[in-house]
């Protein structure tokens, strides 16, 4: 087995970790090892996040651009390395890469299915009735159906 | 009026009853909100977080849930206010750090209250005695509901609410029961029920959450994972541990009686001897041995010693509620002095604790 990191020593210390019920593996080779630190234990999780999205196949190498700013707040991914916080809502978005492996050391997992806004939850709905009914318009119209386009043009009229 | 008018006085206030209260102390269900487009609070400059308080206090303050309401401005408090706060359970250590630019409303009961720009823009949460996380949650998923109709909240249905440290993101939530363990620790199995509940991804910290002390033998027990489950999955995954920590408490109190009474009794009169006897003592101290003498209560060792006495006591003796009884500035031995000296009197119609033959 080759070291992950060097790819070219063979491996010898293998590190582990459950996280809910993902295994995450990680395997070095002496000399990478060292220099990741691995006798510290406190730096697992770190080099298991590192190393992951590292080897990720053909991941772009954005998230190490730590002189990026936010948009909107002007943060930058060294001041979340600092902090481990955000600076404003947007930064999910400009700070996205890299943001799910870290999820996944803290979470259970990466997409919400908690609670939804009402407003939201409501347009959705809208939104997703909306669409049903000009598909069904557009049906209608194909087949030459007039009488029951024109009551679906009028009930897609009310709802926009 | 003052937040000490407002606040019903602890004697009061400790008379609030719950289911399983004998060891759990309180719930909570607490609600992370940020607004769209305005920096968190630690990132933002002083002028941004006046803004963001503007807009949520009143907000929040409109809301008949928490009629009648007392909300101020953080800077308005006192520095003693701040700490009867903290002792109360109803803001975090570091709320009561905040000044200009952050803000509270609590309601009468105690049982719900927002803290505005903590580490988000809002931290709002609901408390109970004893155990009652359902209900916390109903609460503060209504004040929740009611607020996100005047009050645009950071949301993407991806990741759900966004959060200042991507540890609260999703739903936001937090749930916790304060437990007072003080048979799992006599036991010496504690350490094995907090790196079990560990295990399930749970934390387990101190009487004033995170990085205190488990003054007292109380214990706060809550969730850490916000993001990849549902707020009732979270809930009943949480109450399923909080379930099996009280029985193994439980049991740890009937097992300590039918093999170590002994101990357990020396523990209890010893408690009571220097609470009801001492004329100096610190506040760590105090609490530790009314822990002792609760639990002393619930084994029947005491016929006239009421749960509500020995909590009562345990919130008069803290040190901002100590110097609130008193006019004048008082210093931490001076402090242990008057502390003592109230634990004497209340104690005195107390006869001492009797072990059963």
């Amino acid at each position: 087995m080759l070291c992950n990191a060097c790819k070219q020593n063979e491996a010898k210390v293998h590190l582990t970790k459950i996280v809910g019920d993902k295994m995450q593996k990680v395997d070095l080779c002496e000399d990478c090892s060292k220099d990741k630190g691995v006798d510290d234990p406190t730096s697992y999780s770190d080099l298991l996040l590192g190393l992951s999205a590292a080897a990720a196949p053909s991941e772009p190498e954005t998230a190490t651009d730590l002189g990026a700013k936010c948009p909107t707040c002007g943060y930058s991914q060294a001041d979340f390395k600092k902090a481990g916080r955000f600076g404003c809502s947007e930064c999910y978005i400009t700070f996205s890469d890299g943001l799910e492996g870290m999820l996944k050391t803290m979470h259970k997992g990466t997409r919400h299915t908690g609670k939804v806004p009402a407003a939201l939850q409501q347009s959705r709905a809208e939104a997703q009735k909306l669409k049903q009914l000009q598909k069904r318009l557009e049906k209608a119209v194909t087949e030459e159906n007039f009488e029951e386009a024109a009551q679906l043009r009028d009930e897609i009229k009310r709802l926009k | 009026m003052t937040i000490h008018e407002f606040l019903a006085p602890p004697a009061v206030a400790c008379q609030r009853t719950g289911p399983r209260d004998q060891i759990v102390m309180s719930s909570r269900v607490r609600l992370a909100r940020n607004l769209k487009k305005h920096p968190f609070p630690s990132w933002a400059k002083k002028p941004d977080r006046l803004r963001v308080l503007e807009a949520i206090q009143p907000a929040v303050e409109t809301l008949p849930q928490l009629a009648p309401h007392f909300g101020a401005a953080m800077d308005d408090l006192s520095a003693l206010d701040k700490q009867i706060l903290v002792e109360r359970h109803l803001i975090s250590r570091e709320h009561a750090a905040k000044g200009s630019g952050s803000g509270l409303v609590v309601n009468q009961e105690e049982s719900l209250c927002v803290m505005i720009n903590e580490e988000d823009h809002l931290r709002m949460q609901a408390l109970r005695p004893g155990l009652q996380i359902k209900a916390c949650w109903q609460a503060i998923d209504a004040l929740d509901s009611a607020l996100e109709t005047k009050l645009a909240f950071a949301f993407t249905p991806e990741l759900g609410y966004l959060t200042a440290c991507p540890t609260n993101l999703g739903t936001g939530i937090r749930v916790s029961a304060m437990l007072h363990l003080p048979g799992l620790v006599l036991a010496e199995e504690i350490t094995r029920i907090i790196n079990a509940a560990n295990k399930l991804n749970f934390a387990v910290r101190g009487l004033y959450g995170e990085g205190t002390e488990a003054l007292g033998n109380v214990f706060q027990v809550s969730n850490q994972m916000t993001l990849g489950e549902s707020e009732p999955q979270i809930i009943e995954r949480i109450s399923k541990a909080l379930n099996q920590i009280i029985e193994e408490e439980e049991n740890a109190r009937l097992l300590l009686i039918e093999k170590k009474s002994k101990i357990v009794f020396n523990h209890i009169g010893r408690a009571y001897g220097v609470l009801a006897n001492a004329h100096t003592i610190t506040s760590k101290e105090t609490m530790n041995l009314l822990s002792l003498l609760r639990l002393g209560g619930e084994l029947g060792l005491f016929t006239k010693l009421d749960r509500s006495l020995t909590d009562e006591m345990f919130l008069l003796t803290q040190p901002a509620h100590l110097q609130q009884q008193h006019a004048e500035k008082l210093g931490a031995e001076e402090r242990d002095i008057l502390r003592a000296t109230m634990l004497r009197n209340r104690l005195r119609d107390i006869p001492r604790p009797q072990a059963p033959e």
